[in-house]
């Protein structure tokens, strides 16, 4: 396997072949935890850890499982993930996984990793599937952190739980408290998850006039 | 005349070394000329009547509407503050604050929406779409008249771009677009569109004080000299009539007073809420210009009698039913079922929807039979969401959007209907 493809495997879900915006898998955890950036990147890393991993352990089981089970063996191996991450999530974060815990325990459904495995995984080598679930995970967290910085900043005036506008925005701060930072108005329709299907939506307008292969009119 | 022809010949620009002006001055060309280029081959039926000369049809029948509810903003400003109770009085200041007040709406909807279309036009090659010239005038008018302007800024350029160009420009939208700029902000902004507070335009002290001083000057005038008051309200806070009749029904519209510079003043009586003398968005106040508007698209045949005669029908269908259920059961906590089905229609936005929202052609069902359902449905479920849901004051928004997304689907299976009535017809 050569270095350009080993680059690829982890640059190409990025850009022109991103789970969301390309093959438009796994939209619906985007619409749910979007809502401020750090769900979106815990639940960008949780996708990630578990797809590398699930794609690792089914590439290696790839020749023994029988193709008429094979479903139900990757479910039992990603539910054994999603489970692992949870309790991950349990023991180090608690307040985080009580917030999330409803979308983590729903990564199972998520379409990102069976799509992944049954596209990837089984036909290629380990390493090479490893690589392509780490890339397709950094590549949905890429997303949910772009729509989850714009809805926060738009619809709370806050990044990361730091507030940058509105009544609290830089109150120790003398000489930025001015009236730029205070004149702010809750954009209400940002916090609903409705928000993300217009961000999402225009990310994939600007993506695909940007590139025209990407259009798939049939 | 001919002058402004050839002017605008000689001054064409290239389309291909620039085609931003050249699609600037298409769009001034096709709109003091209906254009010369015709179809050139099949049969085709001939008529003046292009999309252009279509579009400013609406917009003159919308005209009364604009002019009665640009007069009752400084109206309601007015008599707010105590000053000239009657309709009447006070005309001029009422009418030169209800400009000052209005103007920047249209302005800054037309800077927006105009300077997208035509990004848009140029950018892929064609001429300015005519379509945004009944939007931007329906905007304004559904706007309440103490909204910020930037916040009609940014639902202008939300709806031309996410509702309009983004499904291919005017004719492809599947959603009412003036209305998509409101739920806009009814959902990004509640507490500018909705609620008992925005209904009344808020202070212009320096205009106060413009016009003592020209008073001082010229002597005293009724026309524009007032005396008022060196700091006016900050604002002004009146149920609406649809919040009042969700608590007490059509008694506690008609019962409600207000007390202004020591007079009470019974302001929905059924002829100030017919006559548009209430507060409310700025073109749907008065119920009678909306209706002359109305028949003037009926005459015109530039909007579809059988969507608004349906729909009316619908409403009051609906209405009907909500009020034999309120007899048949008093407990029902609601009292806003028991408004007798004739006063529904003298409160809210039920006649501009129907005139102006529900009859735009492109979002509506095109087939006759299609029509009348369309209809009848937007009249149905306005009036469920108005009377039965607390969180909504009012319907027609919704209620249209909702079945603009059904139009299609009306229209299918009308014709499907059609296809296999007649088909039925050639085996036998």
């Amino acid at each position: 396997m050569s270095d350009v493809n080993t680059r690829k495997l982890l640059s190409d879900p990025l850009l022109d072949n991103n789970p969301i915006t390309v093959q438009v898998l796994g939209v619906c955890s985007a619409l749910a935890v979007t809502g401020n950036v750090t769900n979106a990147l815990i639940m960008g890393a949780a996708v990630t850890m578990v797809t590398a991993f699930s794609n690792l352990t089914i590439s290696l089981l790839r020749n023994y499982i029988p193709s008429r089970i094979r479903m139900i063996v990757q479910l039992v191996v990603i539910a054994f993930l999603v489970t692992l991450v949870s309790l991950f999530l349990q023991a180090f974060s608690y307040d985080l996984s009580k917030e999330l815990s409803v979308y983590v325990g729903l990564i199972i459904t998520n379409c990102i990793l069976m799509g992944r495995l049954e596209a990837f995984a089984l036909g290629n080598k380990p390493l090479p599937s490893f690589l392509d679930g780490i890339g397709n995970g950094l590549g949905y967290g890429l997303i949910l952190l772009i729509v989850g910085s714009i809805r926060e900043l738009f619809g709370t005036g806050s990044l990361l739980g730091f507030t940058f506008f509105g009544e609290e925005a830089f109150h120790n701060i003398a000489f930025l408290k001015s009236g730029f930072f205070h004149a702010f108005f809750h954009n209400g329709l940002m916090v609903l998850p409705i928000a993300s299907i217009f961000i999402l939506g225009i990310i994939i307008w600007i993506q695909r006039s940007k590139n025209a292969e990407l259009v798939d009119i049939s | 005349m001919k002058f402004i022809r050839d002017f605008m010949d000689k001054i064409e620009p290239d389309k291909k070394s620039s085609p931003f002006l050249h699609t600037l001055w298409d769009g001034i060309d096709t709109f003091l000329y209906v254009p010369d280029h015709v179809a050139k081959n099949g049969t085709h039926i001939k008529d003046g009547m292009d999309l252009k000369r279509t579009m400013i049809h609406v917009v003159l029948a919308m005209q009364l509407a604009f002019l009665v509810g640009m007069y009752n903003i400084g109206h309601q400003h007015y008599f707010a503050l105590g000053l000239f109770p009657d309709f009447f009085s006070g005309f001029g200041a009422k009418l030169v604050y209800g400009l000052i007040q209005f103007v920047p709406i249209i302005i800054i909807v037309h800077l927006v929406g105009l300077g997208i279309e035509f990004i848009f036009a140029a950018k892929k090659g064609h001429g300015i779409e005519e379509g945004f010239l009944v939007s931007a005038f329906l905007i304004p008018l559904i706007m309440p008249p103490a909204i910020p302007l930037w916040i009609v800024a940014l639902a202008t350029a939300f709806s031309v771009v996410l509702a309009k160009e983004a499904f291919g420009g005017t004719g492809m939208n599947i959603f009412n677009v003036a209305l998509i700029a409101r739920v806009f902000i009814f959902f990004a902004f509640p507490g500018e569109i909705s609620g008992d507070e925005i209904w009344v335009a808020k202070d212009y002290t320096a205009l106060h004080h413009g016009f003592n001083s020209l008073a001082s000057v010229f002597g005293s005038s009724d026309f524009l000299s007032i005396n008022a008051p060196a700091v006016v309200v900050d604002g002004w806070t009146g149920a609406t009539p649809l919040s009042l009749a969700a608590k007490a029904g059509w008694a506690g519209v008609q019962d409600y007073t207000v007390q202004i510079a020591g007079a009470t003043y019974h302001p929905y009586s059924l002829s100030n809420l017919v006559l548009g003398n209430v507060p409310g968005s700025i073109g749907e106040v008065s119920k009678l210009a909306v209706i002359i508007g109305a028949l003037i698209l009926v005459f015109t045949k530039i909007g579809s009698w059988r969507i608004m005669l349906s729909m009316v029908l619908g409403a009051a269908f609906m209405s009907i039913l909500l009020n034999i259920i309120s007899t048949m059961s008093p407990d029902f906590t609601n009292p806003f079922i028991a408004v007798p089905w004739y006063y529904q229609f003298a409160m809210g936005s039920v006649f501009f929807a129907m005139a102006f929202m529900a009859t735009d052609p492109v979002t509506a069902s095109g087939t006759n039979t299609g029509k009348w359902v369309y209809g009848f449905m937007i009249g149905v479920v306005g009036i469920i969401i108005r009377v039965l849901n607390p969180a909504y004051p009012e319907g027609w928004m919704l209620a249209i959007l909702l079945l603009n997304v059904f139009a299609p689907l009306i229209d299918h299976i009308v014709l499907q209907q059609n296809i296999k009535r007649r088909l039925s017809r050639v085996k036998a």
